[in-house]
């Protein structure tokens, strides 16, 4: 305990591991929470996809001189709010979120080429710069936080009726579409905030390994949730530390960290109850 | 007054015709089979009645009312149910999330719904199911938990679509000795649509056939005669009584198993219109 403390106590001594614990931890605690309901939707590929053309959005904020944070936020919520308002067939709107996909990198690349000192720039979009985390840069990382959470909080009940039963939900007055665009633009700032740790390329390992793993281990929605953003935020700070260490880069750690726990806690599943589907092929939503 | 009203009611959905210039009036308290073959038009005549459709000409009057999304009144078990069998949610906040579904802000219940839910699930004999993970659950037992939430709130009318599908026979035999007791103690009004008469013989009061757009409401006896449905299919039917079962046949073809007559009144349908 008292080593542990002093490790603590070692790595925060420097201003830019402090910078990295908070922002990594309000990053997290963001990504736990809103990344359960992406798991809980099956919405996992828009989240990836809403990361990849958020690169196009950052390299374009950087050719014309702007922040590359807003570039990211602007250009993924106005994608999240495109995909939520092409409706709700899933099978039709993989393909059409797989080619803007591939065309986000496609004008991520260009952008890059037209901006001449890229190779460290698009490194640190891709697989993130926690370490290079500056005091502004927190502080509009707990901005979007507050607003991210305070949106999720507001659709929070029609929105897990309309993920578990959404002919029901439909029924009873739900208005889908909106719920569901209204989401993905909330998702749209958790993979911003998520990018600027681990990068575009790693957000799953945030948004997806930490809530997936929770629902694995608990079925209780609040002890999900609860769980989900716990497991973030622990390989988040533990991936950190690991990094500080070893001097491997932090998003190796994190995304190492996040499929440990996610392997585990399937094989605990399976063994725990060998005749559930662990991971069954589900139903559009 | 009759708790739902269809007065000359024609339903099309992307320019077919679904329903055609039906007219009919269900009871208070009745337990209503909805029959017919695949593509009927089942599942249409419910989303009218909850008011998610509307009529292209004529009117629904349900509760004396023009159907309105979110009627607290209607429990609903829908046909096509999105429930995720890897979903590891528990079967208590399964049920949980239907209520006041549709208000904004965070999902916190009071305590006067957790003692409802509690009472509903024990009421299906689905209490032991409330911790358990939706992906744990058996096909009969994700039906009761539907159904709970269904009764949830005592609505006073309950449209189940196809509640017996891919279930076996002593669920299938279960859940409808459950309904009609529900019906029969609370009053309830249920349309219970399904693929199978003969299930339902014992508990139903009236059936609707649905096919080739048109509606007839009776009793068995009134209904289920080859005249009868003859006309409504289009079709030469065969009723034949076996053993108390009745078997519709088309050609000597058990259609509500078969399915065969869903193609024949589309085309039908095409040529007349």
């Amino acid at each position: 305990m008292i080593i542990l403390l002093m490790i603590v106590h070692a790595m925060l001594e420097y201003d830019f591991m402090r910078n990295a614990f908070a922002a990594a931890g309000v990053a997290a605690v963001v990504s736990g929470l809103v990344g359960y309901f992406l798991v809980l939707r099956g919405q996992t590929f828009a989240g990836h996809a809403l990361g990849h053309i958020g690169f196009a959005g950052a390299t374009g904020a950087i050719l014309i001189g702007v922040p590359p944070v807003w570039g990211l936020v602007g250009l993924t919520v106005a994608a999240g709010v495109g995909m939520g308002m092409m409706g709700e067939r899933v099978s039709d709107r993989d393909v059409a979120i797989g080619v803007v996909l591939a065309l986000s990198l496609g004008f991520g690349l260009l952008f890059l080429h037209y901006y001449t000192s890229f190779a460290a720039q698009a490194t640190s979009l891709l697989f993130g710069n926690v370490l290079a985390v500056d005091r502004p840069t927190i502080a509009v990382l707990a901005g979007l936080a507050l607003i991210t959470v305070a949106a999720l909080s507001a659709i929070m009940r029609p929105l897990i009726f309309a993920s578990l039963q959404p002919e029901l939900a439909e029924a009873k007055g739900v208005p889908l579409r909106f719920v569901s665009t209204a989401f993905l633009a909330i998702v749209a700032l958790a993979v911003s905030e998520s990018a600027q740790i681990v990068g575009i390329l790693l957000v799953f390992s945030l948004m997806v390994g930490p809530p997936a793993t929770a629902q694995l281990l608990v079925g209780g929605l609040w002890s999900g949730i609860a769980l989900s953003v716990g497991l973030a935020l622990a390989e988040a700070w533990v991936g950190i530390a690991i990094a500080y260490y070893t001097d491997w880069p932090v998003s190796f750690c994190i995304a190492l960290l996040s499929a440990l726990a996610y392997f585990v806690s399937r094989g605990w599943a399976a063994y725990r109850s060998p005749n559930a589907q662990v991971q069954a092929p589900r139903e559009p939503v | 007054m009759n708790v739902i009203e269809f007065d000359r009611v024609t339903i099309e959905i992307g320019g077919q015709v679904v329903l055609e210039n039906a007219s009919f009036a269900i009871e208070p308290g009745e337990f209503i089979g909805v029959l017919g073959p695949n593509g009927a038009g089942k599942t249409t005549l419910m989303r009218a009645i909850l008011g998610l459709l509307r009529p292209s000409t004529g009117t629904i009057r349900v509760f004396g009312r023009t159907p309105q999304r979110g009627d607290a009144n209607i429990g609903y078990v829908p046909q096509v149910r999105t429930v995720m069998p890897g979903l590891r949610v528990r079967g208590f906040d399964f049920v949980a999330s239907s209520i006041r579904g549709d208000r904004w802000g965070l999902p916190t219940l009071g305590r006067a719904y957790r003692r409802t839910i509690d009472e509903t699930l024990t009421a299906v004999g689905a209490r032991d199911l409330a911790d358990r993970a939706l992906s744990d659950m058996s096909g009969g037992e994700r039906q009761r938990l539907l159904l709970a939430q269904a009764l949830l709130g005592e609505p006073r009318l309950l449209l189940l679509d196809e509640p017996l599908i891919s279930l076996d026979q002593r669920h299938q035999e279960s859940i409808i000795e459950l309904i009609g007791r529900f019906v029969r103690d609370r009053n309830i009004t249920v349309l219970f649509s399904a693929h199978e008469l003969n299930q339902l013989i014992g508990a139903l009061d009236r059936v609707l056939y649905l096919g080739n757009g048109h509606a007839a409401l009776g009793t068995v006896a009134e209904v289920v005669t080859a005249p009868v449905l003859s006309k409504l299919y289009g079709a030469d039917i065969d009723v034949v009584h076996a053993d108390g079962h009745i078997f519709v046949l088309s050609r000597g073809r058990n259609i509500e198993r078969s399915g065969h007559l869903h193609d024949h009144p589309a085309h039908d349908r095409a040529r007349h219109a």
